[in-house]
């Protein structure tokens, strides 16, 4: 098990310095930083000043150990378009997206897996094959069009709804929410139905095709033969089998989750990072783009470090193969 | 005697598929009485597992039971509600499968499935369920049972799967076992071991015994009594003794005569010429006649009832008005 | 059986064509075409879309982005059966007085310009890294199959957002509209590449040991040749439907792009740019600036989809 993580671990490490050698290059060769920084009026001499400060003179290894060791205590440097420290400008935006990455996977789980295990259990009724439509729907609309689609019904036309923004948001330390207060939740609503409704439709193909294949095992017929409750059986064992790889998926969703919310964010103006990514780029603003591109990879990294350790634990037959690989 | 335990009475199973709807057992009919163990062998698809599963009432759809009567303990169990039927299962019937390895719930530990069937028949306290559970554990030989009670299906090997799965069997004290190929998926060290055991579970307990196998070493070292199936059908029953000694339908010959024998006698094994004909394309008149040496006119056009032989019964023309012994 | 259903002149005529072609004929994928009603529409959809986008500029009433041919009193013209609506904007007109259903025409051509460009610079850099990481296996295989696995943890639309603005970081001042369409297609094609190289990848593996590769070795032809010519007739149904499904994602990214205001600009919408244009006129009650596009958009992926999905099942007999 120690060796399971410990070979994990070194795995993720592996990544993140793939990613800072990527960060790093476009920081340093997309574009250069002093001109970014200076107005066309800068003399040569202040350039070269600038240059020195910044250490862009030094061997690129160099270069990359400092950016490397500044980008591990989160530092990501100023951002050319704010003239801000990078690391503020992503803590101040991280709660937003985080509320909303959450609330929507909450979304996509509830839904996703209730309307997943009907379609599995009544496969033929027509409300099975209603959900069956609205997963092809959900596959193929451009979460975009999604948002403004309910942007147009439930703001424009029925006015029940906020069409931008977080509402109104309680500060707790450094952490903003804007679950305490009904604009706030109000204002969730719509995003976190655009940024679910597609790993709504990946959870509910996944459970409806997962318990499809549990409920023709050897020991459904077997629970079955025993005389178990069909309750028993479709609750107690079909579906705790079928949550297995669902959950793992939906972990692994997660880092998507926070990438996609990029989208989401732009149609809502959702003040997260990703509305603060996407403005990056169109401002060729490179430090935040490489910032950006850090902590969401961190994330992606953190979570399927975890996915894979709880994976474990939840089924037994994994924790004994893997305590006995080493 | 009293009344039978099972009482299957011309049973048939039908299967609906794009080809039509397929026979797959075609006027099935045998009783088991209390402590008996039945043997039923065949090749694969003569319809053996298909019975057992018509009995505890699992033919799923496109099946169905098409026509005749099961009835356990003399009450009617063939069209009770899903609801009556499913509190026969494992209270009245236990039922054991080929695969020990798949027929448990890897994420749960055994425990908590033999004590998730003992609560859902018996009404039992958690602690009394666990306890009984431990003590089943212990009668089917598990060692160290109050430890081995809390491991997961993995941690066991598979003769001892298949214990854990007779535990869960005879949990509720049924009093009908079918057992569906016990022993076909595990080593052969191991076959002898299950197979006694569950002569003793049925000995012990009174329990009658359906044991499903295409193994007839297996059959006549446990059973009372053997029906011999061919493409969906009976083709002979009777006792163990007088099947295996003396068969009368020409497939049981060739069944018996396929045997291999410890006596070491260098006559060559004999085999049975072809293969069972696909449901879809059973012949008229007496399925087996195209593999048939002895097959006449009669045996293309129709098809032979059960006839009573002794103690034995046997779906053959060969016996119908024709002297035994110029059969044999 | 499944000889019996082409019929003869088929067979005929398909004699000289590559063994691929000939097998997709063979199977029964007319067969299932024709049983199958929802693909039959998407095709037709799909195809119709096409044809609108190639003689887009026959069909238009304007050149919707030929400032020239604008006129700002048409502006803002509700679609023809409403009571405001006037002929000849049968979809009604945007703020400039544009027509909305020539904008859909041209921006559709824009749209699945990029996606197919998008396709076909992602199949060959998948197909050519594919072979190249199953023909020399080792380390080359190992780096290319680990770049993949990382990259397909990533969602594509945050590769090309980046790859986006490293692009216009490097490129300055100097991107136009064509070289906007090139920066979108290099994006798409390096966010699409994997799957192609995984499949490409696994095929070449087989073939890989097999004895004829090294008996062509022995007369003296050099593997590779030899191989490709295994390789790709095996590999070119699945290829089929990731490039199918691909079309599909790369349209989707290529509007998301735009809509992000990352892709191409307003005087070269795609319908993903016309979708952010009317956006802005969603409050005004200028519903139809944007519905249209957006239903256009909508209504050609999912036929691509179907198509996908059918394609995907029709190829793949051990899902029938």
């Amino acid at each position: 098990m120690l060796a399971f993580t410990l070979r994990r671990a070194i795995q993720a490490v592996g990544v993140m310095v793939a990613v800072g050698i990527i960060a790093f290059s476009m920081f340093r060769f997309a574009g250069d930083p002093v001109s970014q920084m200076v107005s066309i009026d800068t003399s040569g001499a202040e350039r070269e000043a600038i240059r020195k400060t910044l250490g862009l003179d030094d061997p690129v290894i160099v270069q990359f150990g400092r950016y490397i060791n500044n980008a591990a205590r989160f530092r990501f440097g100023t951002s050319y378009q704010f003239r801000q420290p990078v690391t503020n400008l992503l803590m101040e935006r991280m709660p937003a997206t985080l509320e909303l990455a959450i609330c929507a996977t909450i979304f996509a789980m509830v839904f996703g897996i209730l309307m997943g295990v009907y379609s599995a259990l009544r496969r033929d009724t027509w409300l099975a094959h209603l959900f069956q439509a609205i997963s092809l729907i959900g596959i193929s609309l451009p979460t975009f069009l999604i948002g403004i689609l309910l942007i147009y019904l439930f703001s424009v036309t029925l006015g029940w709804l906020p069409s931008f923004g977080r509402g109104e948001v309680v500060r707790i330390g450094w952490w903003t929410t804007g679950l305490l207060t009904l604009s706030g939740l109000k204002a969730l609503i719509m995003p976190s139905i655009t940024l679910g409704l597609f790993q709504m439709t990946l959870i509910m193909r996944l459970v409806r095709a997962e318990m499809l294949e549990v409920m023709r095992t050897d020991y459904i017929r077997f629970a079955r033969a025993r005389g178990l409750t069909t309750r028993a059986i479709h609750f107690g064992h079909a579906l705790r089998n079928t949550l297995v790889p669902v959950i793992t998926v939906a972990g692994l969703q997660f880092g998507s989750v926070i990438a996609f919310a990029i989208i989401t964010e732009t149609v809502f103006q959702w003040p997260g990072m990703g509305l603060l990514f996407v403005q990056a780029v169109q401002n060729v603003d490179i430090p935040i783009m490489a910032a950006y591109l850090m902590m969401v990879s961190l994330i992606f990294v953190t979570i399927n470090f975890v996915v894979d350790i709880l994976y474990t634990i939840v089924d037994p037959r994994l924790r004994s193969t893997v305590s006995r690989a080493h | 005697m009293t009344e039978p335990v099972l009482s299957v009475r011309n049973l048939q199973v039908e299967f609906a598929s794009r080809r039509g709807t397929l026979r797959a057992i075609d006027g099935v009919s045998f009783d088991i009485a209390k402590g008996e163990v039945l043997g039923v062998v065949g090749e694969s698809g003569a319809g053996k597992s298909v019975t057992g599963l018509s009995v505890i009432g699992l033919i799923d759809p496109p099946g169905r039971i098409a026509g005749g009567e099961i009835y356990l303990a003399g009450r009617r169990i063939d069209n009770l509600p899903p609801e009556e039927m499913r509190r026969v299962r494992g209270k009245r019937i236990g039922m054991i499968f080929q695969d020990p390895l798949t027929s448990l719930n890897p994420l749960y530990r055994i425990g908590d499935q033999i004590v998730e069937t003992i609560r859902t028949h018996l009404n039992l306290s958690e602690q009394a369920a666990r306890r009984r559970a431990i003590d089943l554990l212990a009668e089917v030989g598990i060692p160290a049972p109050e430890k081995r009670i809390d491991g997961y299906p993995h941690e066991f090997s598979g003769g001892m799967r298949q214990r854990v799965v007779i535990a869960l069997a005879i949990c509720a004290e049924p009093e009908l076992i079918i057992a569906d190929e016990p022993t076909t998926a595990l080593d052969v060290s191991v076959q002898a071991q299950i197979i006694s055991l569950i002569k003793r579970l049925g000995r012990d307990h009174g329990t009658a015994v359906m044991l499903v196998t295409h193994d007839m070493g297996v059959i006549a070292e446990t059973s009372d009594r053997v029906a011999v199936m061919y493409a969906g059908r009976v083709a002979e029953i009777g006792p163990v003794q007088d099947v295996v000694k003396n068969p009368l339908h020409p497939y049981a010959k060739g069944l018996m005569g396929a045997i291999p024998t410890l006596a070491g006698d260098d006559k060559r094994l004999v085999q049975i010429p072809g293969s069972m004909p696909r449901l879809s394309a059973i012949p008229r008149g007496c399925s087996f006649n195209p593999r048939c040496a002895f097959a006449f006119d009669r045996c293309r056009v129709e098809r032979p009832e059960p006839l009573a032989r002794g103690a034995q019964s046997v779906a053959c023309h060969l016996y119908d008005s024709v002297p035994a012994e110029s059969a044999a | 059986m499944s000889e019996a259903v082409v019929p003869h002149s088929a067979e005929k005529r398909t004699a000289a064509a590559p063994g691929w072609f000939r097998r997709v004929l063979d199977s029964d994928l007319l067969y299932s075409f024709r049983r199958s009603r929802i693909t039959m529409i998407a095709a037709a959809v799909t195809l119709l879309f096409f044809l609108l986008a190639i003689f887009a500029s026959v069909l238009s009433v304007q050149n919707p982005f030929d400032p020239a041919q604008l006129q700002l009193m048409n502006s803002r013209i509700s679609p023809l059966w409403t009571a405001d609506g006037q002929s000849p904007f049968l979809l009604g007109t945007d703020e400039q007085g544009r027509d909305v259903l020539s904008a859909i025409l041209y921006g559709m051509r824009i749209s699945l310009l990029v996606g197919v460009l998008g396709v076909v610079f992602s199949g060959a850099l998948g197909i050519l890294l594919g072979l190249t990481a199953g023909y020399f296996g080792g380390a080359v295989d190992g780096l290319i199959m680990r770049i993949a696995d990382v990259q397909l943890s990533f969602p594509a639309i945050l590769i090309a957002l980046l790859i986006n603005g490293i692009a216009k970081s490097v490129l300055g001042n100097k991107l136009d509209e064509m070289s906007m369409l090139g920066v979108l297609v290099f994006a798409i094609g390096l966010s699409f590449w994997v799957q192609y190289a995984r499949t490409v990848r696994g095929s070449v593996m087989v073939e890989k040991n097999k004895d004829y590769v090294a008996a062509a070795q022995l007369i003296g032809l050099p593997a590779p040749v030899i191989m490709l010519r295994h390789v790709l007739p095996n590999t070119m149904g699945p290829i089929l439907v990731i490039a199918t499904i691909n079309l599909a994602l790369a349209i989707i990214t290529e509007a998301t792009l735009s809509f992000l205001g990352s892709g191409m600009p307003e005087t070269m919408p795609s319908l993903g740019t016309l979708i952010r244009i009317g956006n802005n006129y969603l409050f005004a009650g200028e519903w139809w600036i944007v519905a249209f596009p957006g239903f256009a958009l909508a209504a050609l992926i999912l036929s691509i989809n179907l198509l996908g999905d059918w394609l995907r099942d029709a190829l793949n007999p051990k899902l029938r």
